[in-house]
């Protein structure tokens, strides 16, 4: 068949599988039927839930004002797919175009989109982990459960992790006035993400609003009863801390191992992908089947200097998912790249935290706005000479101006006066990252991979 | 022929029933500086939308350092400091937040929709004022009437006052409208005088609210002790003339317009009438399609900045021309079409960034709720002169009177 009319036949009657029914499945399968898919369309989900947002489950369901039961996506449109939840796919063979299920069916495609994101990691000391009362915090499930515990009163909460999860968790406590402690093996509270003169901000809020935060520590153990309830944790420093919930945030692993052997350019980091979306298999060829989007996709992006991107934000799983979808059924010369600026926020202890591009790549920071001791300040994060990322504390409605400097690799340290820019931010100061050979959990963004550093890059950000 | 500035043309009142074909022309040169020391004009939506967010542009009016421009002097000799509107931050966010504290989320998140009830009241008893008659000035008789009762009530200034500032008000908003070229010195002394009194007034309600606080905003402005800490009465008092001159002068036209655009569009008109949750969607258009707000003039460059290959220089006073950018045919589907289907509708209509609108919430639930009524309420309008004589303001810009006929009105 010619190109043309393959795209014409796949477009009215051909099969698309989405593996990963959450956000970016969602969003893929919506945009689908938004530009005319209307061959036969099946969603597999290892849960058994309708899709639903998860930036909720740690924030607005732990302080009990909202169920975890209804965080269900808003839907933008009727996707009028074949539904298969509650069933995990556990293989993929490409040759044959086929998804293998769990429950051993097996489901063809022409058309397959992976999104399977990620999964929380778990304490690695598998007795432990299983403690009643040891929690993580990736899905509804978790969330009901870990919701219940708090309206128990517990008499402490131990949360192990002091990145955005972590840190939401423990605020959430504290605005229902339950004891909790933080460990952290870093110096503070989100220096994977944000490093550590931000960081030393967010150890601020924390204390402040009485969270007990012990960093440079580790965790050593977890101790249960005699009945397998946890009731303390130990910690590097000697010291024992009792409790009886523990939230384990220790960031997350890709949910990939349904590929192994499957040939795809799978693995712990993600999966691989072009700037179309489109996966690699092992050997670096790019697929024309198969697409990648959300969580678990890992690919490159010309603003860093073309390295591989994995990121677990939600704006990226969204934008991924839509251009995926508009790929699946273009043709080549119709393809969209994937450029979107990754973007996050977070809100704890009443505060707004927002940032753009990629921070943990900065090598200094300056204060352009505002003042760190307000907490409430903007601060830009340069790399070898131009900007590279922005961080904001409840200041976000400056935060595009700091995107058009990174999509136009504006010069780093910005020159420029602005309003409210304070003494502090006269000079930039080392953006004060950990050693990345010392591992912390859950930078939002991993990079690996060659690049080679082009500055002159001119990227235009393609308004809708 | 020499055609006179562009800018000149769109200030002068001769234009005032439309623009639009200035503003397309505007558009053609994104950057336009027509005049040696003039503004520095920005009409598309991609640039003003950016220039919103751009921490180098500066509300504050002591930055206009290059050419002080004769409006900014005038409120800084003024009793009343200037407001946040007039600021940079951090005192623009401080007076922001503590404002917003008593008037919506986190602090009073139902505020705004716990006064449905009373607005709807409002609304219907200005209708039955309408009384037995087949004619009625829109403006007059409700859509200057309504918020203004509104922002009165909810800022606690009694309405039987509002006689003696609505002149003020009337003269203050005529100050914040440009008229280039012209000698400023008189509308100056003018619009100084009338700050000057709304103060006072403000100053007297402020003090007894002090003494017998109620449970409207002036009160909890003037008695509040929030993070913040508590506002200085000269605070208060720009903080609570700016509210009370943005109820006067801003929902107003966002109705009448409204009203107007509806009865040049009889068929959404009618799908009004027969389905009230289209209302949204309306003022949501309406706010692209005829913004209250035609342009923001109060911006200055406080650093070089380039827009599109053009660089303006630090000083240069700035122009954002939101109405312009609302019917930027790079941002807009069929940009001049009134479209109450539109889905793809992120309007300038209320600004963008730090300082965009304070009372949206509100304006919106009294746009929706007012033509909603009138729709319903009115049989088969229709206009008496179209286009309506308009107010002078090329800034606040809107119909002075809409006079319309109608067969009766509907039972409630
Ligand atoms: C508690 C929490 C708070 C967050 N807060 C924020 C925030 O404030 N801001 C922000 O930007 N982001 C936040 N995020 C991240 C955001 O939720 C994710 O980026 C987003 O969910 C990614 O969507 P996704 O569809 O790629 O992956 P996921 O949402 O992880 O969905 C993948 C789905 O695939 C399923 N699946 C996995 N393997 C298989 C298989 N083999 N077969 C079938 N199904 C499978 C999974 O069970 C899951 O349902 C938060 C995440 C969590 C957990």
């Amino acid at each position: 068949m010619a190109a043309d009319a393959f795209l014409t036949w796949l477009r009215r009657e051909g099969r698309i599988v989405i593996v990963g029914a959450s956000l970016a499945g969602l969003r893929a399968a919506e945009t689908l039927r938004d530009e005319g898919f209307e061959g036969s369309l099946t969603m597999i989900g290892d849960e058994p839930y309708e899709p639903y947002d998860r930036p909720p489950l740690s924030k607005s369901v732990l302080l009990g004002k909202a169920s975890p039961a209804h965080t269900e996506l808003p839907r933008r449109r009727p996707v009028d797919a074949k539904w298969r939840l509650g069933v995990a796919a556990t293989g993929l063979d490409m040759a044959a175009k086929r998804v293998l299920l769990a429950d051993g069916d097996e489901v063809e495609y022409d058309r397959l989109l992976i999104a399977t994101g990620v999964r929380a990691r778990p304490w690695p000391r598998q007795a432990e982990a299983e403690l009643d009362g040891v929690f993580v915090l990736r899905t509804r499930d978790d969330a009901a459960g870990l919701q219940r515990r708090l309206m128990a009163s517990p008499r402490r909460v131990f949360v192990i992790g002091a990145g955005f999860t972590g840190s939401e968790i423990a605020s959430a406590c504290r605005a229902r006035d339950l004891p909790v402690t933080v460990a952290e093996r870093a110096d503070a509270p989100l220096v994977g993400a944000l490093g550590g003169v931000v960081g030393a901000v967010a150890a601020e809020l924390h204390r402040e609003n009485g969270v007990d935060l012990r960093t440079g520590v580790m965790v050593t153990g977890l101790e249960g009863d005699s009945v397998g309830r946890v009731r303390a944790a130990h910690l590097s420093d000697g010291s024992t801390v009792e409790t009886d919930v523990v939230v384990v945030s220790l960031g997350a692993t890709r949910n990939t191992e349904w590929l192994a052997g499957s040939g795809l350019g799978a693995g712990p980091r993600g999966i691989a992908c072009d700037a179309g979306c489109r996966a690699f298999d092992f050997r670096g060829i790019v697929t024309d089947d198969v697409f990648v989007a959300g969580d678990v996709a890992r690919s490159p992006h010309p603003l860093f200097g073309y390295q591989f991107l994995s990121l677990e934000h939600w704006g990226n799983a969204v934008t991924q998912a839509e251009v995926a979808a508009h790929n699946m059924i273009s043709s080549s010369t119709d393809r969209r790249p994937h450029m979107w600026v990754p973007a996050f926020w977070s809100s704890q202890f009443g505060v707004n935290i927002k940032s753009v591009g990629v921070p943990s790549m900065g090598e200094e920071i300056l204060i352009t706005q505002g003042s760190l001791a307000e907490r409430r300040f903007t601060g830009a994060y340069g790399y070898q000479g131009r900007v590279i990322g922005a961080v904001t504390f409840d200041n976000s409605r400056w935060l595009q101006f700091y995107q058009g400097l990174i999509e136009t690799a504006a010069p780093f340290p910005p020159a420029f006066l602005t309003v409210d820019r304070r003494p502090e931010g006269r000079q930039p100061v080392p953006a004060d990252f950990p050693d990345p050979s010392l591992p912390t959990h859950g930078p939002t963004v991993t990079l690996s991979g060659y690049s080679p550093a082009d500055r002159r890059l001119v990227f235009k950000p393609a308004h809708p | 022929m020499t055609q006179a500035p562009l800018l000149r043309q769109i200030t002068d009142y001769a234009n005032r029933a439309d623009p639009y074909p200035l503003y397309a022309e505007l558009r053609k040169t994104p950057v336009l500086q027509e005049e040696d020391g003039g503004p520095f004009v920005i009409s598309t939506y991609w640039d003003i939308q950016s220039l919103l967010h751009d921490p180098r542009i500066s509300s504050d009016a002591s930055n206009l350092t290059a050419q002080r421009d004769e409006l900014t002097e005038q409120e800084e000799e003024t009793a009343l400091p200037p407001s946040f509107l007039r600021l940079d931050p951090p005192e623009h966010d401080r007076l922001r937040r503590m404002t917003n504290r008593p008037f919506g989320p986190p602090h009073s998140p139902r505020r705004v929709h716990d006064m449905r009830g009373e607005l709807a009241g409002i609304v219907s008893g200005l209708i039955a004022g309408f009384g037995d008659t087949d004619r009625i000035d829109v403006v007059d008789q409700f859509s200057y009437p309504f918020p203004v009762t509104v922002i009165c009530r909810l800022l606690g200034v009694p309405r039987e006052d509002e006689a003696r500032f609505h002149s003020w008000a009337d003269t203050i908003a005529a100050g914040l409208d440009p008229v280039p070229g012209d000698d400023p010195t008189e509308r100056n002394r003018v619009t100084h005088e009338a700050r000057m009194q709304l103060g006072m007034y403000l100053a007297g309600l402020v003090e007894e609210r002090r003494k017998t606080p109620g449970d409207d905003m002036l009160s909890e402005l003037a008695t509040s002790h929030g993070p913040d800490g508590p506002m200085t009465t000269m605070e208060v008092l720009s903080t609570a003339a700016l509210l009370l001159i943005a109820g006067h002068e801003t929902t107003v036209n966002l109705i009448t317009n409204g009203m107007l655009t509806l009865l040049r569009h009889p068929e959404v008109l009618q799908r009004l009438r027969d389905d009230p949750r289209l209302a949204v969607n309306i003022v949501e258009e309406l706010l692209r399609y005829e913004p209250p707000v035609q342009l923001v003039p109060q911006r200055t460059c406080i650093a070089d900045i380039e827009v599109r290959g053009v660089t303006i220089p630090k000083g240069s006073s700035i122009w954002l021309v939101l109405a312009a950018g609302n019917r930027d045919p790079e941002r807009f589907k069929d940009p001049e079409r009134f479209d109450p289907d539109r889905q793809d509708i992120q309007h300038l209509g209320f600004g963008s960034g730090i300082h965009s609108c304070f009372g949206a919430p509100l304006a919106r639930l009294e746009a929706q709720l007012a033509l909603t009524e009138l729709a319903r309420r009115l049989d088969n309008p229709r206009l008496v002169e179209d286009p309506p004589p308009y107010r002078q303001n090329a800034v606040l810009r809107g119909p002075r009177h809409l006079n319309i006929t109608f067969d009766g009105l509907r039972p409630q």
